[in-house]
């Protein structure tokens, strides 16, 4: 073991054939940012078209085919891929290891991104239009009515799932096998112990998706009716399949995020993460519940009223370990001594408007009350409040926190503090009103609307507009760090970081920890 | 068991005058203060009372935050603690939120067992989801079932902002569904392609339609008024095009509707036997084409998401094969079996309507008996 | 159980295997469970495709059930379907029978199934039919027509708080599909 040579290759065959797993985190990284512009775009194009109530830019077909890539790009090309990216950059370093357990199959994880995003692009392009069901691509719209390009949604999906699966893997073989001596479990930063339970349910849930999409290319193509009633099929089979997995895959979202923001507050409030133990016991309770409450994502479609009790009860428990998490963070702000660079603001807009997606949850979870909520605006609401506040907000704050230890430069505070307060603005402007037009009536998914939901979508579609422009400002920013930002010459960047990665040089060098650490300072925990 | 009606008189959220940036779902009370259906306002009650107890803990999780945020930071000149973890605390705030939830869940369960209360009807409509209107279906025991689609009334120029937007914009139909005040209605719920679902908020009933399946639903609505909804599943290009439109009429009112709906049936059937003028055909065919065929087809028989009328060798060739296509359908396409769903007359009627308008001109005339012949073989 | 001597590929191989295995159990296990569950339940409202054998027993004359007919055509099927009657008062325990009607209106020959749905979801497993239409396809030459029978029993045992049971047909076009395919009921 160990190469011979002095750095890293030069030029694209570096990047091509790297197994090194900070070359392949900063791919996962700038492919996720990439994806997140793209999805961005689609956005862009759908809050336009909602700027007025009347169509005025695209026809009502394509603008579902917009909210539908706007979907899966996010889901899974920005939002995952960028986790992943996180994942490889500091979990080995975190941990004591040399790199992952498996640094080829870590290329090929990555490597298959591009082309099968390229794929699904590409169906714009194609007869009949890009996918135009939604990111939940329920049958029968995605099989018999579906356009020609669905194969090609098909083949993406296969592609984007062995990518994950193959991470997971990566990642719990790495987690399991590789800590320096010392590192037990329950020393682990809290960040390493979300992933591991996040590829846990990865390598679990995305088989699923896998089967489903592959009962659809049956049903489609090879004559089966797993989806159609004609056959003796059942179109809500396909929901029950797809919920299975996509209720534990926003937990798959929302647990790295929740793992950054246990790194980040106890490090600028300069206090232990409070309640450590409990913590991880909440992750796994949280991972566990999350098999068992799918269906509450189909409240309406006509299930027996054991099955809707049973579902609403075990919805409403979730509450009691995502809440003793908040309190904890909460905790661990309290008598510390805080200050607010840009990873803290981020890392507390998180924290409150994370929460306000958790109430809307609650309320969602609520069966008699979700018949006048589902399938409608509010329901958006809540998941962006989740998705974005809660993920991407994490993300934000990721990046400015760990990149003077990957970049070696710090970035501009001010920039900084700019990029998080128009953020915060523009993020809430877009998606708070969506709260009133849904409770007002409003559907999804719809590119016209009732006169009454004029006003707020107006708002809205200017919010979003905001939020858009505040993300080339993050670009500005992490470019402007990494070519001319200020030089870093602390190990520790940041005054109250704790961790193993943050006792190695800033930039880190490419091969880290080829021997295991001394694990001299104990973690408080 | 929850006083609905209590909890909504005393919502402090104010409800706008008009309908006009409403924040806040339908409180099951009319502007009138008359109570539009108990469900209804008694799913608001438990909408509002989840809302308050979150914003109840929300305002102790921010407010300790806040607090902290001004009171615990660094240019203070404060010393970091160092605790990190305290048991009792710790099992507090598991056991409290999970009574909290236990009496969030009681009233829950009691308006959920309310909602599937469908039994014991007055009378039951079929309703079918189809790309892109509804179909209603009144079930009559002596098996003389009245049925008819109820489609988007507004207009294409509205649509397409060449026309300024009535008051009802996307809300409004042809065919409106009527039901008396007063009365237990159960809908059964199905679609006849892809799935939809059924939804108009202020009477609070939303149940899916899936193809091939029947659901169930009920209401009882006891404020007189005009109530309206939309689709709320993703159902292709025009889902969001296919609005509810729900009458509820006194009991009398509701039977005349009835019997003039019977009797315009009967008129119907009479005039299929009769010959009809060109520019009667012509008009009544305008009208069919206009909510039937326009929004695939185009205003101006462009086409669009369907095959264009105007220069159709289909519309303008023989005219078997023109009918097949009208009232079979075209299988494999979004083009639906209108035999099925239009009467003799209408077929007749918007088949001569699109032999001659767009600048076809065959100068074609199909009367009812042509339809009910070709029917036949 | 160890797969293999060095820890990590043990950690791959045990991973790899719980993928496939999840893959595995969407076919092998998630659909048979939900048919099995709705068969034996009857949660989504559907009923036995076999023709139920019945045994002789009371007629329960204390209660009348009063069972819908509903028949709708799926998308682009042109036949004409509809019940004899729209509604019936029957015992529970007593045999009833009633019969559908269809037409083809086409010239072509066709095939069709009628996929029945019972609601409330709860009573399909009460509704027993000893012979109906829809156990097999339906094939009707161009302009021919059909009188299709069902003859059903409600259960005695059917909850005292269910008095409505509502069977819904719906008919589908099966030309097509009828080559090589087994319905996988």
């Amino acid at each position: 073991m160990g190469d011979h040579h002095h750095g890293p290759a030069k030029g694209l065959s570096r990047w091509l054939y790297t197994t090194n797993h900070k070359d392949i985190g900063t791919m996962y990284l700038w492919f996720s940012f990439a994806m997140f512009l793209l999805g961005g775009a689609f956005a862009m194009v759908i809050r336009a078209e909602l700027f007025q109530p009347g169509m005025q830019l695209v026809e009502p077909g394509f603008f579902n085919q917009m909210t539908t890539l706007h979907g899966l790009v996010m889901v899974f090309g920005a939002i995952m891929p960028s986790f992943v990216g996180l994942a490889n950059w500091l979990i080995p370093m975190m941990i004591g290891a040399p790199d992952m357990a498996l640094p080829r199959m870590n290329n090929w994880s990555f490597w298959i991104l591009p082309p099968a995003f390229l794929m699904l692009a590409s169906t714009l392009l194609m007869e009949g239009g890009a996918p135009a069901f939604g990111w939940t691509f329920y049958a029968p719209l995605s099989t018999t009515y579906a356009p020609p390009s669905v194969t090609f949604f098909i083949f993406a999906i296969h592609i984007l799932g062995v990518s994950s699966i193959m991470g997971s893997i990566n990642i719990i073989a790495t987690v399991m096998n590789m800590r320096a001596p010392g590192m037990t479990y329950m020393k682990m930063p809290l960040f390493v112990w979300t992933w591991l339970i996040t590829a846990f349910l990865l390598v679990a849930v995305m088989p699923v998706l896998a089967g489903a999409v592959t009962m659809m290319l049956m049903d489609i193509h090879f004559g089966t009716s797993f989806f159609s009633a004609a056959g003796g099929g059942d179109p809500v089979l396909f929901q029950h399949i797809f919920w299975f997995f996509g209720h534990p895959e926003v937990y798959i979202i929302i647990l790295p995020a929740f793992g950054v923001i246990s790194q980040i507050i106890p490090a600028f409030s300069r206090k232990p993460l409070f309640g450590y133990a409990s913590m991880v016991y909440a992750t796994a309770g949280i991972a566990f519940l999350s098999f068992i409450v799918w269906a509450h994502h189909m409240y309406t479609v006509g299930m027996p009223v054991a099955g809707e009790l049973f579902f609403m009860y075990a919805t409403m428990l979730i509450a009691v370990p995502t809440g003793v998490k908040v309190f904890n963070w909460v905790t661990t702000m309290w008598r510390g001594a805080m200050t607010f660079e840009t990873p803290m603001l981020f890392s507390i807009g998180f924290l409150v408007l994370f929460t306000i997606g958790g109430f809307t949850g609650l309320m969602l979870s609520i069966a008699p009350a979700d018949f006048q909520y589902h399938d409608t605006y509010f329901v958006v609401a809540h998941f962006h409040y989740v998705m974005v506040a809660g993920a991407v907000f994490s993300m934000t704050a990721a990046v400015y926190f760990w990149l003077p230890k990957w970049t070696g430069r710090m970035y501009n505070e001010t920039m900084g503090k700019v990029h998080f307060w128009v953020s915060f603005i523009g993020f809430n402007v877009t998606f708070f009103p969506q709260h009133f037009v849904g409770l007002a009536g409003m559907p999804r998914r719809i590119p016209d609307y009732a006169l009454q939901f004029a006003d707020f979508n107006m708002m809205s579609s200017i919010g979003a507009f905001i939020y858009g422009m505040s993300q080339l400002l993050f670009l500005y920013n992490v470019i402007a760090a990494i070519v001319s930002g200020e030089k870093v010459s602390d190990e520790k960047v940041w005054d109250g970081a704790e961790g193993l990665e943050w006792t190695l040089p800033s930039p880190a060098p490419y091969h880290t920890f080829e021997t295991p650490p001394k694990l001299e300072k104990q973690p408080a925990y | 068991m929850l006083n609905a009606r209590a909890l909504a008189a005393t919502a402090l959220l104010p409800l706008a005058a008009n309908a006009q940036n409403q924040i806040n779902m339908s409180t099951g009370i009319s502007e009138a203060g008359a109570v539009i259906t108990d469900l209804g306002a008694e799913i608001y009650g438990l909408h509002m009372l989840i809302f308050w107890i979150c914003v109840a803990i929300g305002i102790g999780v921010f407010g300790v935050m806040l607090y902290s945020i001004y009171a615990h930071r660094k240019s203070k000149g404060v010393e970091p603690s160092q605790f990190h973890e305290h048991t009792g605390v710790e099992i507090a705030w598991t056991v409290v939120p999970f009574f909290i939830l236990v009496l969030m869940a009681v009233p829950a369960t009691s308006t959920l067992l309310e909602v599937y209360d469908n039994d014991d009807a007055e009378m039951s409509i079929l309703v079918t989801g189809y790309q892109w209107k509804w179909k209603y279906e009144y079930l009559d025991a002596d098996g003389e079932n009245i049925a008819f689609f109820s489609n988007l009334a507004t207009s294409q120029e509205q649509i397409y902002n060449t026309d300024t937007k009535g008051e009802n914009y996307l809300l409004e139909v042809d065919e409106p569904l009527v039901i008396p005040v007063d009365t237990k209605v159960r809908f059964l719920i199905t679609a006849n392609d892809v799935i939809h679902s059924w939804w108009v908020p202020e009477i609070a009933v939303k149940r899916d339609a899936i193809p091939g399946f029947i659901n169930e639903a009920w209401t009882r609505v006891l404020a007189e008024g005009v109530y309206r909804g939309q689709c709320t599943e993703l159902c292709g290009a025009y889902h969001g095009f296919m609005p509810v439109e729900v009458h509820v009429v006194g009991q009398g009112e509701f039977n005349d509707w009835m019997a003039a709906k019977r009797g315009a049936a009967a008129t119907d059937a009479a005039l299929a036997a009769t010959e009809l003028p060109v520019d009667e055909l012509m008009a009544r065919g305008e009208d069919v084409y206009n909510a039937s065929c326009l929004a695939c087809h185009g205003a101006n028989g462009e086409g669009g998401l369907g095959n264009a009328i105007a220069g159709s060798t289909i519309a303008m060739g023989g005219l078997d094969p023109h009918l097949n296509v009208i009232v079979n359908g075209v299988a494999g396409t979004a083009m639906q079996a209108f035999g099925a769903q239009l009467s003799d007359i209408d077929v007749a009627a918007v088949t001569t309507f699109q032999r001659n308008a767009f600048g076809n001109n065959t100068g074609d005339v199909v009367q009812a008996s042509d339809v009910v012949s070709y029917k036949e073989g | 159980m160890r797969l293999s001597q060095d820890p990590t590929i043990d950690t791959v191989a045990k991973l790899c295997s719980v993928s496939m295995a999840m893959f595995a159990f969407v076919f092998v296990v998630m659909v048979p469970l939900y048919n099995v569950l709705c068969d034996a339940l009857g949660i989504n409202g559907k009923t036995s495709s076999e023709a139920y054998i019945s045994v002789s027993a009371d007629v329960d004359e204390t209660r009348f059930i009063k069972v819908q007919f509903i028949a709708t055509n799926n998308d682009a099927m042109p036949w004409s379907f509809s019940p004899e009657v729209t509604e019936m008062l029957v015992h529970p325990g007593a045999a009833n029978d009633t019969v559908f009607f269809a037409a083809n209106p086409t010239m072509n020959a066709m095939v069709a199934q009628a996929i029945p749905s019972v609601s409330p979801s709860r009573a399909a497993e009460y509704f027993h039919k000893t012979e109906c239409f829809c156990f097999e396809q339906q094939p009707l030459d161009g302009n021919d027509k059909a009188e299709m029978p069902l003859q059903f029993i409600v259960d005695q045992d059917l909850p005292a708080d269910i008095k409505t049971i509502t069977l819904s047909y719906t008919l589908f076009d099966v030309t097509a599909l009828i080559s090589d395919k087994v319905a996988s009921r």
